[in-house]
This record gives structure tokens, C-alpha cells and sequence, in this order.
């Protein structure tokens, strides 16, 4: 029992910090744009298709295919952003969340004209299991957890360290001040909604690489994602990576308790919890 | 063909019910639901249980289905009201899913994704055609009689509260009004149509399970309300008629393009179901009846 816990937890870390990716994504849009993008899901299929054409149908080796799935995902976000839901600024956040909503439909929907419902297994070889003792992690888990790794710290650098990740920070926390003090608020909007948008499509990939491609993948991520984001404090970085480590965890651990079916609805039952007892999450702001 | 076409005006009738619930909550209240579809399958699960295994007459298990919707939507707003609203949004979503979760797996409850087959029908299916013209009647007459509970309610000092919200709670709370209670009334009593407008459909069709019940008919509800008029009672209901001419005429644009699959005919639908959703919140957001300012009564000073 007791390693059966571990293992539980070393599972839970692993795809918690996959999870992280995609929740990055959304928190960071919802940090500058100031509203839920219901696409992220579709977005996140959308990356695991790009890293798949990229790595089948043109043979690339994975690190670049990641490279594909973060711009693809990247592109249609901003095409989408600038098309559908920017036009509404004026309606308000929840329109632009209704609209995010119709273009996740049709996003998903795309993909699915295109490459039929068939699932779409990448081009990895099996490799045995690493074991410690009663503990084992597949090559393939420790590949995809340094890569989410990596990326945060990608991330951190370039929000800590750039111009570019200043301003998105400073317009994030205030929009009218950073204004002033010369942030150009339409770049600072494209580079979020590309860089989280292209976030999305790699945590989609990084799932897909663990089983495989199907129009649904994004849409199974996204009860997590918001959990993930809800718990952390909506807009909040270090709390979406914090908020997705706990809820990677406490997924593996209910799965010993209850039927694995049910993992995807302890995401929500996080939600309401969190909601009803601190509602700004861990770091979040105020959230009335 | 008749059939044919009885068989889509009674869809209608219960996407005009949807409409009505959404058209309370999203656009009396504000309150976007986007787990409508969740609610709809509460009640249809509720009235089949209830009368197929709990030998329950019809009319009980209406009932039965209506109140479960009323305490669901109860239930899910009480942790979300005093947030902000796209707290409430991504809280519907999720619920949606739960529900199609519970309802795939808790096999002894709910018969799981094999569903519920024979659910018992209103009036005896053995009339042929005269079932399908009474379940019309029967169906057009409740989406027309909660059309007008709604515009009524709309009208009430009740529904004025709640528009005052709408627009701005915090001098609604200022104005002594009740903010987070109308908010739940608003919610549950919608929460209650859309169920049983769930348990109708469910009786009607004879057949209960999770796969019917897709996020895609949320979205069909928001474009049938979004199309017909926000806010306004009789553009929702007209809205929900257009919204499955809409979809019989994207059925046939599909199965007219040569050399498509049908999983891309169907891709292509929900593509098209999208792209006018999109498309009608840019351009005619208000719909093709918007909501009347009511006029101030005459001053008596």
C-alpha cells in the first residue's frame, strides 16, 4: 500500500508537470486579456496534431516536432484572437468566453475534417521501465516531464529577464499603468495569446506522446486546466504551476480509491471546493 | 416526409424550451450557463428512472425531473454567485462533464453508456402518426406556455430586479436589492426548464444515454438564443426554430459535397454551427428581435 502511495505520487508529479503547460496557457491569457479562452482545449489538439504531422508525416525528430506543435497551436490562437473574440472587447469577458467557446467547436472540428477520429500514435520506440526498488517510470515519462520542465524555466527566463516578459508582467497587473508607462498593449496582447496558445499545443502534444492523437485529447486536458488555474488563483503563474502539481497528484491518488473513469471530474470537485472556501485560490487576486 | 417533419418541430419545440431557460438565465440575468446540456440530462435520467423502473406515472416523473433541475442549479450556484461571472461559466462547463461521467459510469444508477432504452412514452406510441401529432401539440403548447411564464416573469418587478443586476450589481445591491438570492432564483428556475424540457425530449425519443447529451447542444442553445434576441422571451423561442432550420440545412449542404466522408459531412456541420455563432455575436448581437427597454410607467407627481 504505502508504495503504491509513492508511486502514486511519482505519477502524479510527473503528469501534474505536464499538465502545468497548457495551464500556463490559459492563466497567462486570462492574466492580459482579462477572459477565459474556452478554445484551450482545441488549441492543445491542435498542438498534438502539428507535433504529429511533424514527426510521421515529415519525419522530424521529436524536439523539433515540439517546436511545430508550439507554433501551430501558437498561430491559430492569434488567428482566432484577432478574427472571433478580439472584435467583441467591447461586449464584455463573458462574450469573449461564449465566443472562445464557438471557436474551440470549430478548431476541433477542423482537425477532425482533416485527419478523421482515428487515434494517432507518435513514432517512439518501447522502452523498458526504470525501476527504483517497487517504483517504476517509463523513459517516455521522465522525456516529457524534463521537457515541461524545461519550458517553464524557458518561461520564467523570458518573463523575468526580458523587456518583453516585464511588460507582459506589468500589464498583467495593471493594464492603465503599464499603458502609461509606454507598453504597447496590442503587442503585449499577440505575444501572450501566441506564447499561451502555443503552450496549450505542446501540453497537447506532451499528452498525445503518453497515448495518442485524437480530436478529443485537448477536450479530456480541460476540466484539469481550469482546475489547475481555479486553484492557483486565475491569472496567476506560479499558482497554475503549483495548482497543476496538486491536482496531477490528487488525480493519481483518487484513481487508487476510485474508479480511474472518475479522475477527470476530481478537477471539478477541486473547483468547487476552492471556490467556495477561498475563491482567490492560492495567489490569485481577489476574484469578486 | 410528414413524419419527417413533425419529428423536427417537435425538436424544435424542446430547443425552444432550452431557449427559454437560457434566455432567463444568460439573458434576463446574465448568468451564462454553459452547462446547460448537463441540467437537460438530469431531467431526462430523472423522469426515465423514475417512471421506467420506479413505475412512476408520467406527469410524477415531469415533476420529479423539474424539482431535481430547480435543487441541481441551486446546488451549483451556491459556491459561484458571489464571484465573478466567468467563475460561474467554467463551473457550468465542468458540471456538464460530471454529469456525463456519473451518467456513463454508476451503472446501477443509470444503466450507464448502454443508457436507458424503452423509456415510457406520453401517449401510446401505437397511434403512428397521431403519436408524433399529439407529442407536437403537447410539446408546441409547453414551449409556447413557458414562453409566456418567461415574459411574464421578465415583466414582473421580479424581472426588472433581475435586469438591474444584469447591468450592474453593484447598484442593484445599492438599490436594496436582493443580488445573490435573484441570481439563484434566476439560475434554479432555469436550471428546472431545461430539465424538463430533457425529460419531454427523453420521453418522446424513448431513449436515455450519456452520448446524446454533448456539449454541442449548449452551443446549439446559445445560437438559437443569440439569433432570435437576448433577453427577449418570444426571440428565444423563434430563435430555437430558425436554430434547427439552420441545422436540417447544414445536414443537406454536407451530403451535397461530393467526396466527403461522413465523419467529415459531420465535421463540417458543427464547423458551420460554429463559424454562425461567431459570425451573429459580431454582427447582429442583439438577434433579429432585441430586448425591448420596458417604458417607465407615468409619472404621477
Amino acid at each position: 500500500m504505502f508504495s503504491s502511495i509513492i508511486q502514486a505520487l511519482l505519477n502524479g508529479l510527473v503528469s501534474g508537470t505536464i499538465l502545468a503547460v497548457p495551464a500556463i496557457g490559459f492563466t497567462a491569457i486570462f492574466a492580459v486579456l482579462r477572459y477565459p479562452n474556452f478554445a484551450i482545449g482545441s488549441l492543445a489538439t491542435i498542438g498534438a496534431y502539428a507535433g504529429w504531422f511533424a514527426n510521421l508525416r515529415l519525419g522530424w525528430p521529436l524536439e523539433a516536432s515540439f517546436g511545430l506543435a508550439f507554433l501551430g497551436a501558437g498561430i491559430a490562437t492569434l488567428a482566432a484572437e484577432w478574427l472571433a473574440v478580439r472584435p467583441l472587447e467591447k461586449s464584455g469577458a463573458l462574450m469573449m468566453a461564449i465566443c472562445s467557446l464557438a471557436v474551440g467547436i470549430v478548431l476541433e472540428n477542423m482537425v477532425r475534417f482533416a485527419f478523421g477520429n482515428e487515434p494517432r500514435g507518435f513514432n517512439v520506440p518501447l522502452m523498458r521501465d526504470i525501476r527504483f526498488g517497487d517504483l517504476r517510470i517509463s523513459p517516455q515519462q521522465v522525456e516529457n516531464f524534463a521537457v515541461a520542465l524545461l519550458l517553464m524555466a524557458l518561461l520564467w527566463a523570458a518573463l523575468n529577464l526580458t523587456r518583453m516578459g516585464r511588460a507582459m508582467r506589468a500589464t498583467a497587473d495593471n493594464a492603465d499603468l503599464a499603458r502609461l508607462k509606454g507598453v504597447q498593449p496590442g503587442t503585449v496582447a499577440a505575444i501572450t495569446v501566441m506564447v499561451g496558445g502555443g503552450l496549450a499545443g505542446i501540453g497537447g502534444m506532451l499528452v498525445a506522446l503518453d497515448t495518442a492523437a485524437d480530436p478529443l485529447t485537448g477536450f479530456r486536458l480541460i476540466l484539469s486546466v481550469f482546475a489547475a488555474a481555479v486553484l492557483g488563483g486565475l491569472g496567476s503563474i506560479p499558482g497554475a504551476v503549483l495548482g497543476a502539481l496538486i491536482i496531477g497528484m490528487v488525480e493519481e491518488l483518487t484513481v487508487l480509491l476510485l474508479a480511474p473513469n472518475y479522475r477527470t471530474a476530481i478537477g471539478f470537485a477541486v473547483i468547487l471546493i476552492v471556490l467556495t472556501v477561498r475563491p482567490s485560490g492560492l495567489f490569485g487576486e481577489r476574484a469578486g | 416526409m410528414v413524419n419527417y417533419i413533425i419529428f423536427i418541430l417537435v425538436v424544435a419545440g424542446v430547443y425552444a424550451l432550452l431557449a427559454q431557460s437560457l434566455t432567463l438565465s444568460w439573458g434576463l440575468a446574465g448568468l451564462v450557463n454553459l452547462g446547460l446540456v448537463g441540467f437537460f440530462a438530469i431531467g431526462a435520467y430523472a423522469s426515465a428512472m423514475t417512471t421506467k423502473w420506479g413505475g412512476w406515472p408520467i406527469p410524477l416523473g415531469l415533476l420529479a425531473a423539474t424539482v431535481l433541475g430547480l435543487f441541481t442549479g441551486f446546488i451549483v450556484t451556491i459556491s459561484t454567485l458571489r464571484l465573478r461571472d466567468d467563475y460561474l461559466a467554467i463551473v457550468t462547463l465542468g458540471f456538464a462533464e460530471v454529469v456525463r461521467l456519473v451518467a456513463s459510469n454508476e451503472i446501477w444508477l443509470t444503466g450507464g453508456t448502454d443508457g436507458i432504452a424503452g423509456v415510457p412514452s406520453i401517449v401510446p406510441r401505437a397511434w403512428g402518426q397521431g403519436y408524433h401529432v399529439t407529442m407536437l401539440a403537447i410539446v408546441s403548447v409547453l414551449a409556447i406556455a413557458t414562453c409566456a411564464l418567461v415574459r411574464h416573469l421578465a415583466a414582473s418587478p421580479w424581472g426588472r430586479a433581475l435586469r438591474a443586476v444584469r447591468e450592474d450589481q453593484v447598484v442593484a445591491a445599492v438599490a436594496g436589492k436582493p443580488v445573490i438570492r435573484l441570481k439563484a432564483q434566476a439560475f434554479s428556475i432555469a436550471a428546472a426548464i431545461a430539465a424538463l424540457a430533457g425529460a419531454i425530449y427523453g420521453h418522446y425519443t424513448s431513449y436515455v444515454a450519456p452520448e446524446i447529451y454533448q456539449p454541442l447542444i449548449t452551443i446549439y442553445v446559445f445560437l438559437a438564443v443569440t439569433a432570435g434576441g437576448v433577453g427577449r422571451p418570444a426571440g428565444a423561442f423563434l430563435g430555437a426554430y430558425l436554430l434547427i432550420g439552420f441545422l436540417e440545412l447544414t445536414r443537406f449542404m454536407a451530403e451535397i459535397v461530393p467526396g466527403v466522408s461522413p465523419v467529415q459531412a459531420a465535421a463540417t456541420r458543427e464547423i458551420l454551427v460554429g463559424l454562425a455563432l461567431i459570425l451573429l455575436l459580431r454582427l447582429k448581437p442583439n438577434g433579429i428581435m432585441p430586448e425591448r427597454n420596458q417604458k417607465a410607467p407615468p409619472s404621477t407627481a
